[in-house]
């Protein structure tokens, strides 16, 4: 769960990490009135998940005559399909030098990492990219933490006048990795005014799997909020084979055969494992929702889940709505069960595949083909 | 034939849940040796005609166990972990989901310090067909025979195997490393076994987007291994940035596209399926 950039702030602030002085504002009056309280210039920051926002016009400096103007501005700039409701309102700071502070895991080493840079305010890949010999890393045992001398190997970069407090923000920021089940920390760019040393933008994700432990609420709309209240993975495509598949792996796998096949899947849907008829009902209700699906493939491969029981929820979903469904439905069905579920669907007319690539082809030529779909 | 056999005798952790309960039926099925259970407070219950203790212990006290198959909720898994760990049992599988992530770091950092080896979190498990089977997979689509499957993913390695089994083509050991970010064991650990067990004559390789392991596995198989590799690799059409079910699959700032895993495997000489379906008909053609 990624939070915004406000929410990381207050966390920072809270754990003794120096932020902008700054506000929150839900309107351009609001904005207004946080900027004569900062008396000097400002940038209004939309506060949305996606990144590159800058560059999409979400990032704006402003005198105080501005902003009102120049927040409505934001307000109505859709930024990768998300539109801020939220405007971070914040000092200008005077920057002297950008670097980089963030923590994440090493995927394979299974160990937190944490890097350094002098060059901060780009991201840091292509750092990584153009020039490795600029970050300064170092790996961290899970059992023991942080320790003093990793982190003035950490420090180097920084302004000897400052590196006192880079020492004191790392710690921290490490912290706050741990405490609060983060998969990545991000100060990027940590600003040198001159003076000190302050965190111009904040990045935090919290572990999806650690939420039950921690006090962070979900803020997800739309289709993917609902499935993920169902406890579904569901991705948005924006193709016209809406898909439902049991497992992460094969769901990706029927998404690829569809369209190696020639077609184009509408959605990602992975029920998981263990699911009731209700479930697989929901499923369906969740894919049909979407308007530009025509067809709908669902490909289950009975492990956990038992073919019977999907097939129930199948029915459930074709009587709810009298037999008669707007999209086509193409299901492959195998594994435990697999002729009971097959009986079950026969009876009210579904065809059943037992072979994905049959299922896959006939999807993607009835999509095609049949120009009335 | 690697790690569990028809004699590994094995403990389940979270045995009179409703998952550990059902699989615990269908693996005494199979055959698996399921010595004893633990579910701290249900000690002295039976499950399937198996004895259910409070503690690792006190089972420990009166059974021999070579392996422990956990199935306890994710907020508890750690400490069924550092449990079995603690009483030096030597090989675990993971099989609840969800775990935390530091969670996960600390149990993979245990099991080193300790010698240990744990696979999953998030793993279907791992069957040697014909003799054991430690997890929770169909059984009905294994053959015994002589390819050994490594595998990220559940349901796709079941689509694979069945493939497989219906090319006449059986398998030594199937092994799932789990779909989280951060697992026990990886497909270089897995790879190596395979490479020295002397049943196995081809490995299956299915990987899927996310992180860099497939990459690591492809220089693996390039430098060190002797025996053909067939690999599957989902998500080809996945977009970047968006988590694909599994909490591994997500291809972040440029790293764990299918490209380029795909790219690496060849690169190392393993065939690379078009769809899971064609690893039967690859295998029949190099085997």
């Amino acid at each position: 769960m990624k939070l915004h950039e406000y929410q990381a702030k207050e966390i920072f602030a809270r754990e003794g990490i120096p932020v902008p002085m700054g506000r929150i504002a839900r309107n351009p009056r609001e904005a207004f009135e946080i900027s004569r309280e900062i008396g000097s210039e400002v940038v209004l920051k939309a506060q949305v998940l996606v990144g590159g926002r800058g560059k999409a016009g979400g990032i704006l400096f402003s005198s105080l005559e501005e902003v009102e103007e120049k927040s409505r501005k934001i307000f109505s700039t859709e930024i990768k399909g998300e539109r801020p409701e939220l405007i971070l309102v914040e000092e200008r700071l005077n920057s002297v030098k950008e670097f980089y502070l963030g923590i994440t895991f090493d995927r394979s080493r299974g160990r937190p990492v944490v890097m350094t840079s002098s060059e901060g305010g780009v991201e840091i890949e292509e750092v990584a990219r153009r020039s490795p010999e600029k970050i300064t890393w170092v790996e961290v045992d899970p059992l023991k933490g942080i320790y003093p001398y990793m982190i003035r190997k950490l420090s180097r970069p920084f302004p000897k006048e400052v590196r006192k407090e880079a020492h004191e923000i790392i710690a921290k920021l490490y912290e706050i990795f741990v405490k609060y089940d983060a998969e990545l920390a991000e100060i990027n760019p940590l600003i040198y005014d001159g003076k000190k040393l302050v965190a111009a933008d904040a990045v935090l994700n919290i572990n999806d799997d650690s939420l039950f432990r921690q006090n962070f609420k979900r803020e997800e709309e739309g289709i993917e909020g609902i499935a993920s209240r169902e406890g579904f993975s569901y991705v948005t495509l924006d193709g016209e084979i809406a898909i439902i598949g049991n497992g992460a792996g094969l769901t990706m796998a029927t998404l690829d055969a569809v369209e190696m096949e020639g077609g184009k899947a509408a959605n990602f849907l992975d029920i998981g494992g263990g699911v009731p008829p209700e479930g697989m009902k929901k499923a369906l209700e969740i894919v049909y929702m979407n308007e530009k699906a025509k067809l709908v493939l669902v490909n289950v491969f009975g492990g956990i889940n038992r073919c019977d029981e999907i097939a129930q929820g199948i029915r459930m979903f074709f009587e709810e709505r009298g037999g008669k469904l707007d999209k086509p439905l193409v299901v492959r069905l195998t594994g435990t069960n697999e002729e009971e579920g097959r009986r079950i669907l026969e009876e009210i007319g579904i065809e059943v595949y037992k072979d994905l690539r049959e299922a896959v082809k006939s999807a993607v030529r009835r999509v095609k083909n049949d120009t009335s779909l | 034939m690697i790690l569990v056999s028809e004699k590994t005798k094995v403990l389940v952790q979270g045995i009179t849940g409703r998952q550990g309960k059902f699989h615990t039926r269908l693996m005494l099925d199979y055959g698996t040796k399921i010595v004893a259970g633990v579910t701290p407070g249900k000690g002295g219950e039976m499950v399937h005609g198996v004895p259910v203790y409070d503690s690792v212990e006190e089972a420990l006290s009166e059974h021999e166990v070579d392996a422990s198959v956990i199935f306890v909720p994710a907020p508890f898994a750690k400490d069924a972990v550092v449990e079995a760990i603690d009483n030096s049992i030597d090989f675990l599988v993971v099989i609840t989901e969800h775990i935390p992530i530091h969670d996960v770091a600390q149990m993979k950092r245990i099991a080193e310090i300790e010698g240990s080896r744990f696979i999953g979190p998030n793993t279907p498990g791992i069957i040697s067909p014909g003799r054991a089977k430690l997890g929770i997979m169909p059984h009905r689509i294994f053959k015994q025979g002589e390819v050994g499957v490594v595998s990220r993913s559940g349901t796709l390695t079941y689509e694979v195997v069945d493939s497989m089994t219906k090319h006449g083509i059986g398998q030594t050991t199937v092994l799932g490393i789990g779909g989280d970010p951060i697992v026990g064991t990886n497909f270089i650990d897995v790879l190596e076994m395979f490479e020295e067990d002397r049943e196995t004559r081809a490995v299956v390789l299915i990987g899927e987007i996310g992180g860099k392991a497939e990459e690591e596995a492809s220089s693996f198989i390039k430098d060190e291994m002797s025996k053909p590799v067939v690999a599957y690799i989902a998500g080809r059409t996945a977009p970047p940035g968006k988590r694909m079910g599994h909490a591994g699959a997500i291809i972040s700032g440029g790293i764990g596209t299918a490209e380029s895993k795909i790219k690496a495997l060849k690169k190392a000489g393993v065939s690379v399926a078009e769809f899971p379906w064609e690893v039967g008909r690859i295998l029949s053609e190099i085997i």
